[in-house]
């Protein structure tokens, strides 16, 4: 019985490791940002929109926004334009765009075709803003809070399952007291 | 005049051979820093850090933008004054511990480190113990054993 019992056990443990390893197989790509729960970084980036004022980290002040980062380049960031339309519509939540490493006139091609959903768009060239947010693989999204807090960050394209979910409930969860009161105006 | 052309031809396979190998080496599109200890330093971390993207390659073998762009912010930084390990900080406080190809030794990371010493503990416990168990039947047997063997 006990010359069985070791490699029993043994073969137990090893198919308890692999099983948790394919459980988690499918998350492999998705890497947790340690932003989450630290204040948001600071960054200024030029509006796409040249005649409107440059688009920064004050526009997190006071209201629950949702930063975007996004690209013509990126084919699932097409696929995720439906659900922030949808985002947009709702009202609930104004969208802050990141354009990382783009060109003004492919950006302005896109939203013409496919709608705006974004309350402003920074024009990252460069993609140091993009460093700074500790980004990827666009499209990613991160849910602001009132006090410029990162709250929450999903990896891929948002889907309305994903909003209701994951954001709206983080949204509903956070008391009033923290937003304070200058959120007022904004939540 | 045959054997020349051979070896021409030869050189120049060897010659063609080597540069499809090279630009694997070469993508860095950062400018090289012109103080030698720092650009030292700057091969030491790009290489020590993984590419976000294309995860089992380090950042300064990667063909990728992103690649790229965090290798400017390598050389970015070193250029400030940082330290290798502020430069390290930086990465892992926006990528998280996972863009380190070698993961640091603290307690969450302790069954990582642990784990092949406690494996090792456990195969030499078990070779010790099926050796001593194959010498008591050897002993136990020796008697039995016929006589060309035993002179073996």
């Amino acid at each position: 019985m006990n010359r069985f019992l070791l490699p029993l056990g043994g073969f137990a443990l090893l198919v308890v490791v692999l099983v948790v390893g394919l459980v988690h197989a499918p998350e492999k790509d998705i890497i947790p940002s340690p932003l989450v729960g630290k204040s948001a970084p600071q960054f200024s980036l030029p509006n796409l929109f040249t005649d409107q004022k440059a688009v920064s980290s004050d526009a997190f002040r006071g209201r629950w926004s949702l930063v975007n980062v996004w690209g013509t380049w990126c084919e699932e960031c097409r696929a995720e334009q439906s659900t922030l339309l949808l985002i947009k519509q709702q009202g609930q939540v104004p969208i802050i765009g990141i354009d990382w490493k783009d060109n003004d006139a492919d950006a302005m091609n896109w939203l013409s075709q496919l709608g705006n959903p974004f309350e402003r768009i920074g024009e990252d060239h460069d993609g140091r803003v993009a460093i700074d947010w500790g980004v990827y693989g666009a499209p990613e999204s991160f849910l602001i809070s009132p006090t410029g807090v990162v709250v929450y960050k999903h990896i891929g394209a948002l889907t309305p399952e994903v909003w209701q979910q994951e954001f709206l409930p983080r949204i509903a969860a956070t008391p009033s007291a923290v937003t304070g009161p200058a959120a007022a105006g904004g939540a | 005049m045959r054997p020349v052309a051979l070896r021409l031809a030869r050189l120049l396979l060897v010659l063609i051979v080597l540069g499809a190998v090279r630009p694997a080496g070469a993508v860095d599109n950062v400018p090289p820093l012109h103080d030698p200890v720092l650009q030292q330093r700057y091969l030491a971390l790009t290489h020590e850090m993984r590419c976000m993207q294309c995860q089992n390659e380090s950042l300064a073998d990667s063909p990728v933008s992103l690649a790229a762009d965090m290798r400017g912010e390598v050389h970015d930084l070193l250029l400030q004054g940082k330290t290798d390990q502020q430069v390290r900080d930086y990465m892992v406080a926006r990528y998280s511990e996972f863009i380190l190809f070698r993961p640091p030794m603290n307690w969450r990371n302790a069954w990582l480190w642990g784990a092949p010493s406690a494996l090792m503990i456990v195969g030499a416990l078990v070779a010790w113990r099926v050796l001593l168990d194959r010498r008591r039947m050897v002993d136990s047997d020796d008697s039995e054993l016929p006589d060309e063997t035993r002179h073996l």
